[in-house]
């Protein structure tokens, strides 16, 4: 399992995170972003990973963030404060499944080999 | 010729000013067997003199094209609202032959679907960029707090477009509206069954609403 920081993320372009997750998953890796992916990334991440699906070497990915907050306050909006994204889980969909998710916990169970 | 269309395009926009009519694109949205298909058809059936737009199934992705359906003139809330209705294949992140073998579909017919099903979601995603509003179609039965649903809502924010979450299946005995409400409380929310059209009136008020 890899834990990426959100500096590490804040250096990236969207396309390196992309690249960086999927690459990590179809090895076989559990990827946690600490600051999780904007909504346009997300669903381009969705996009590239069914490009890259094989039939028995990868079937795609599981994803789970918490659902996002809905807007800063208006004191965020007046000093520019942007919102951070929120924690986010990646891994490969035939070892990574969720269990339980609500607006507060995610609860996923990972097998370790095939 | 360019004078002539120009004038043409504003004798429109007069003319549907004057009469209030209002025209949006609206994409049906949501994971495999929410029902989008289900919904389109009863929009269809409801407007379009039983008119159906794709074929229903039990199988996930059933739909795995987009299907585009222009000019559904719905009349509600004393106003009149043009759609062009797009039925977009289910958004998934994993696609899994298996799983449609599962249904009795044969190894090869199976590969074929997921293929299909793969270039299906692509194309769900595309059509985001070519939208005016989303009708995000959930199964009541289900937790709502798939990552589709989230993408899909967070996307719709994100572009600042209009979004409205239709809760379907609330025929079925486990059905819970209230669970969706609860998991996105900041978006409205019409429960409806597609299939038998309970509650359906009060989803075209919503759209009117909404989008017009």
């Amino acid at each position: 399992m890899d834990l990426i920081s959100g500096e590490k993320l804040e250096k990236m372009t969207s396309m390196e995170k992309i690249r960086l997750i999927l690459d990590k998953v179809k090895k076989g890796k559990i990827v946690v972003l600490e600051c999780g992916l904007t909504s346009d990334e997300e669903v381009r991440l969705i996009e590239m990973t069914m490009t890259e699906i094989r039939v028995d070497e990868f079937s795609g990915i599981e994803i789970e963030s918490y659902p996002s907050k809905k807007e800063g306050s208006f004191l965020d909006k007046i000093f520019g404060r942007a919102l951070k994204g929120r924690m986010t889980v990646i891994g490969p969909a035939n070892q990574l499944r969720t269990i339980e998710k609500d607006k507060y916990q995610i609860s996923t169970k990972v097998s370790v080999g095939d | 010729m360019g004078i002539i269309s120009s004038l043409k395009e504003s004798l429109g926009t007069w003319i549907n000013r004057i009469f209030k009519k209002k025209r949006a694109k609206i994409g049906l949205y949501g994971p495999p067997n929410a029902g989008k298909t289900t919904l389109a058809n009863r929009i269809l059936h409801d407007w379009c003199e039983g008119e159906s737009l794709g074929e229903a199934s039990p199988i996930p992705h059933e739909t795995r094209r987009a299907m585009r359906r222009e000019g559904v003139v719905i009349n509600a809330n004393g106003s009149s609202i043009e759609l062009d209705i797009v039925d977009t294949p289910g958004m998934a992140t994993k696609v899994d032959f298996k799983e449609f073998m599962a249904f009795g579909l044969s190894e090869a017919e199976s590969k074929k679907r997921a293929k299909e099903a793969t270039e299906g979601v692509i194309e769900a995603i595309k059509w985001l960029d070519d939208l005016d509003g989303v009708l995000l179609v959930m199964d009541s039965t289900e937790d709502p707090y798939t990552q589709v649903n989230v993408v899909v809502i967070g996307n719709m924010e994100a572009r600042k477009l209009p979004l409205l979450i239709v809760a379907n299946k609330m025929d079925l005995p486990n059905a819970s509206p209230a669970r969706i409400k609860a998991a996105f409380p900041q978006h409205a929310m019409v429960s409806i069954s597609a299939l038998e059209g309970s509650n359906i009136d009060n989803l075209y008020q919503a759209i009117a609403a909404h989008f017009g």
